[in-house]
């Protein structure tokens, strides 16, 4: 019974600074609805800023004092983020912003790099705090006692805040609808700053108080975000008594999941995200998203209509162009190329459901890894013929998408996103931890093309049918009629039911043709690269396509395709140099302010100004 | 929209014009390795291979010319890594590969060499089937593997009277394969031993308390650890403040490594059995000592293990070259094949022509804490010979060549 207890407690002194981050999270996205990926990098932040003033100032009060600096400090940047790179995209297509957020943390971290240094920090103990109290005989470290005593303060204090002063009527507003906060004559800008300003310091805050426990390093931005948004999304987006119940609940879960099932240690959260979604598909204090509530946003868009006969004259003769270039250029031309096609049909699948059918998935990757991974399993362990196996990338990635599209479907804005995420983890995490089957991440290799594929030009050729292929079959997809059932479906749900689409079909059907696609891709990808590892499925290769697909831009045919083209050259470009994230990140905050329609949109609209033929008159 | 795509193959073109024209002046060898994401254990290691560059260079070079090693970021994506080792071999005129941390980027790199008939060298990954069951002719590695390391921890605790184990690893293949070379060697040389609690945090995500008590849980009499970075940090402290080490026997993989050992300052733990690279102890005049010496004298910084891999990698390379006579890469590899390496830190070095690894072994010892830091005392360096598999075992690892 001890025993319980004393897992019980540490479960809830490590609760409290994951709430701490939770709740800024939450209330950043409650407010603005920005998802808001840098919020780890604030807490990174407020731990290196922690470890430097507690260095200065000594002694209790330099401790204390030093972790409310940094609070204030991280504060202070928050609010410069937001007014430099978010306020001028407030108004672009939803989720944009999450783009922007992402350069940010390449910023921050090669700042981080160059301010502290690589090497880890140990953090300072908290001074008088050393040691255990023993309760029932077993030992509980002072400072767990202390963070467990502060988290219910921290959250009186919170929600004395939000219920009790104006800021928290204005805030507790926003979240309900933030159009009519503005119409009555509040300061938009000033709230969301004040909002972000108060959510990255609560983020710094945690940082900063688990220092004792820990310490600084420069991978803790990436390690805690998952976590934090998994408590987000179970507390219910936007609820802080949901984040703190979520925290402590997945917080105790992972404690006794260490003693009863340590092997469980990488999926654990993602197995609760998903049960509690499936049960409560708004999280435990959630409510259900109004429809329309961030969906449209700025001028109502252009109808997407196939291309003319100039455009189709000119896709040919760039396909042609690319069928010529084996014939002068030299060999890593056509591999850098071959990468380009695969990640461009991997952003076109998942441009597919996000631009057309208005899903946004953040674990799109399980399908490109998983089709990956189905053809390189076959190719290792039976010795199947590469053409066999190749087929079976697509097939094995739409029954993937055909299983976990069952369970998501019926989800929809960002804890759709968060459902799809938690499969990809878990996808991940067969691959990762069956090593009897999939060699864990010594992953699998010596997945070679067949002889007569099994070089640059043919293999290029190969790529380039296919992928064109699949992109072109895509498009021709969305200018049929049954994309044009999504497209009802996104823009009008209750509409298109009226006229008799079942949207929920529809869209379950348009997410498994993605997943085929998707699939398609990583078949392309293994045998391109000889081996396949379970990075293919990560998080951060979900992203890399979300991102490309907002970058090249959602609302357009040709985005994912255009995007996924640009990240291709400019990454290969830039990772020559020393601080290449820094520059990166500038590059995609750059892009993001410049052009919040995306790159293919804001390049459109400036033709048809330059050209003076405003075509939304005329409809 | 066609306006973008003609920028794109624009830049496409741009990209592949651009570095092409360099004149051949010098040898070049690809470095592909994780800068950003493993930062910590880049850098050094880096530094490293310059300290080694520059000595060689200032005798002349390999063949005649200077060698030179251009440093390509990989991210720590496989993908990432094979390309870049496409770039340089094709386009760069490198005349063979190296680098890399993460085993499964290095796992990528010798599938990618073996198959193009490229030679990679491995330098820091240290996962056995890099040498063994994935291993292939034209992989070499140099640093001593998983298995070795822990083979020497398990003699040393097979003299002990420890029957119950608990192991805490972080939960990938590196960490798996550690814990299954200790117990395979440590049962062997004392069957009665039991293994009462496996641990495996996420790697760089460790739940400290809760680890802590679980061990604590089953009352081991020793235990193993093979966590490093920020979670040996957490465990040590959680640990420490819980009492769980008093009383135990604790073996540390790559624990007593100056990367690890270092950032605990003060509160490196006492009396652990580790693996390491005592730098500090070295006598002056030893091989040794001399490149300590140089390596402070040229960085103004202490050096890492991964200042000495890398200082051995370039070493190692240079002397491959010149054993081949040419930048051939097929002459290069057999040149590898049982190459002696004179004048390495630890004295001559070989790679050995059964499996391609080297021979250099790792330094093993107990932790202290003197002047506020933790070090290595009563520390010895082990050969590898003795703690590898018979060669019939190896030879039937490894796929037939």
């Amino acid at each position: 019974m001890a025993f319980f207890l004393a897992q019980f407690l540490t479960g809830l002194a490590n609760a409290a600074a994951l709430f701490l981050v939770a709740s800024g999270l939450s209330l950043i996205f409650g407010v603005t609805r920005i998802v808001n990926f840098a919020h780890g990098s604030f807490y990174m932040l407020g731990a290196f800023i922690g470890i430097t003033l507690m260095d200065i100032l000594p002694g209790h009060v330099g401790f204390w004092g030093a972790i409310l600096l940094t609070g204030l400090a991280v504060g202070v940047i928050g609010a410069l983020t937001e007014m430099i790179v978010l306020r001028p995209i407030y108004r672009a297509p939803e989720l944009f912003q999450l783009v922007a957020t992402f350069g940010v943390i390449l910023v921050i971290q090669d700042l981080a790099l160059m301010i502290w240094g690589a090497e880890d920090k140990l953090g300072p103990r908290a001074p008088g705090l050393r040691g255990v109290w023993r309760i029932f005989g077993e030992p509980v470290p002072k400072y767990d006692i202390v963070l467990i005593a502060i988290t219910p303060f921290i959250l009186f204090a919170l929600w004395y805040l939000i219920t009790k002063t104006r800021l928290g009527i204005l805030v507790r507003a926003a979240t309900q609808d933030r159009e009519m906060v503005g119409a009555l004559g509040v300061n938009q800008a000033w709230l969301f700053t004040g909002v972000f300003a108060l959510g990255s310091a609560l983020a710094g805050l945690g940082g900063a108080l688990q220092l004792p426990k820990g310490g600084a390093d420069l991978l803790m931005d990436f390690n805690i975000i998952g976590e934090v948004f998994v408590v987000v999304v179970i507390g219910g987006m936007g609820s802080l008594p949901g984040a703190f119940i979520a925290a402590v609940l997945i917080s105790v879960l992972n404690v006794f999941g260490v003693t009863y099932l340590p092997q469980s240690t990488l999926v654990l959260m993602y197995v609760v995200m998903a049960i509690v979604l499936i049960i409560r598909p708004w999280g435990i204090l959630g409510r259900e998203e109004a429809a329309g509530e961030h969906g449209q946003v700025g001028s109502p868009e252009r109808p997407i209509r196939p291309y003319g006969p100039k455009g189709i004259a000119l896709t040919s003769a760039f396909v042609l162009a690319l069928a010529l270039v084996p014939l002068f250029a030299e060999q890593f031309v056509l591999t850098l190329i071959v990468d380009m096609i695969v990640f461009a049909l991997f952003a076109a699948s998942l441009h597919f459901i996000l631009g057309t059918g208005g899903l946004v998935s953040f674990g799109h990757a399980a399908f490109f890894g998983g089709g990956a991974y189905a053809a390189a399993l076959l190719v290792f362990h039976t010795g199947t013929p590469m053409e066999l196996a190749f087929l079976f990338a697509p097939l094995a990635a739409g029954l993937l998408a055909l299983a976990i599209g069952w369970f998501c479907i019926r989800l929809s804005g960002v804890y759709f996103a968060m459902l799809t995420l938690a499969f990809s983890q878990l996808v991940w995490s067969l691959a990762f931890q069956w090593r009897d089957v999939t060699r864990g991440d010594d992953g699998l290799v010596n997945i070679w093309p067949a002889e007569w594929l099994n070089a640059p030009a043919p293999f290029y050729y190969f790529t380039l049918i296919l992928g064109t292929g699949g992109i072109i079959f895509l498009r021709h997809v969305i200018h049929s009629p049954f994309g044009y059932a999504l497209r009802a479906g996104r823009d009008s749900p209750r509409q298109a039911e009226a006229m008799g689409i079942d949207v929920k079909r529809v869209q379950y059907a348009a997410f498994c043709l993605a997943g085929i696609m998707a699939g398609l891709a990583g078949g392309i990808f293994v045998f391109s690269k000889g081996s396949v590892f379970p990075t293919v499925l990560e998080i951060g290769e979900s992203f890399d396509a979300l991102i490309v697909v907002f970058l090249g831009g959602v609302k357009t045919l040709a985005g994912g395709v255009v995007g996924a083209g640009f990240m291709t050259g400019v990454e290969d470009w830039l990772t020559r140099l020393e601080y290449w994230r820094l520059l990166l990140g500038l590059v995609i905050i750059s892009v993001v302010i410049l052009m919040p329609e995306g790159i293919v949109g804001t390049l459109s609209t400036l033709w048809r100004k330059i050209r003076h033929t405003d075509e939304e008159t005329i409809r | 929209m066609t306006l973008i795509r003609r920028t794109v193959l624009g830049m496409i073109a741009a990209t592949a014009l651009a570095p092409a024209a360099m004149a051949q002046d010098t040898i070049k060898v690809g470095e592909i390795n994780h800068y950003k994401r493993m930062a910590a254990f880049a850098e050094p290691y880096k530094k490293g291979i310059e300290l080694a560059l520059s000595e060689i260079n200032a005798d002349g070079g390999v063949l005649g010319k200077p060698l030179e090693f251009v440093f390509r970021d990989d991210q720590g994506d496989p993908a990432e890594a094979v390309k870049i080792a496409e770039e340089l071999m094709t386009r760069e005129g490198a005349v063979m590969f190296t680098g890399t941390i993460l085993s499964h980027v290095g796992l990528a790199l010798s599938s990618f060499a073996a198959e193009k008939g490229y030679l990679y060298l491995a330098s820091e990954p240290l996962a056995d089937s890099l040498v063994w069951n994935s291993g292939n002719p034209w992989t070499f590695r140099l640093r001593a593997s998983t298995w070795v390391q822990a083979a020497m921890l398990a003699e040393e605790a097979a003299k002990t009277d420890a029957i119950t184990y608990a192991t805490i690893a972080p939960n990938y293949a590196y960490g798996q394969d550690a814990v299954n070379a200790f117990k395979e060697n440590l049962q062997r040389l004392k069957p009665e031993v039991e293994f009462v609690a496996e641990q495996w945090p996420a790697l760089f995500n460790i739940d400290a308390g809760a680890e802590v008590q679980a061990i604590e849980r089953a009352k081991p009499d020793a235990i193993y650890n093979v966590t490093f970075g920020s979670d040996l940090a957490k465990l040590v402290r959680e640990g420490g403040d819980r009492g769980l080490f008093d009383g135990r026997s604790v073996y540390g993989l790559l624990t007593g490594e100056p990367e690890y050992l270092e950032p605990l300052g003060d509160e490196a733990p006492e009396g652990w059995y580790v693996t390491g690279f005592p730098w500090y102890a070295f006598d002056e005049g030893t091989p040794a000592g001399t490149f300590v010496a140089a390596y402070e004298a040229a960085t103004g910084e202490t050096p890492k293990i991964g200042s000495l891999v890398g200082y051995m990698t370039a070493q190692s390379i240079a002397a491959a070259i010149n054993t081949a006579g040419s930048t051939d890469g097929d002459a290069i590899r057999q040149a590898f094949e049982d190459l002696t390496v004179d004048d390495t830190p630890i004295g001559a070095l070989t790679y050995r022509a059964i499996d391609n690894q080297s021979t250099l072994g790792a330094w093993v010892g107990t932790t202290a804490v003197e002047d506020g830091k933790g070090v290595m005392v009563d520390w010895e360096y082990k050969d590898p010979a003795p703690y590898m598999p018979s060669d019939e075992d190896i030879t039937a690892m490894r796929p037939a060549e």
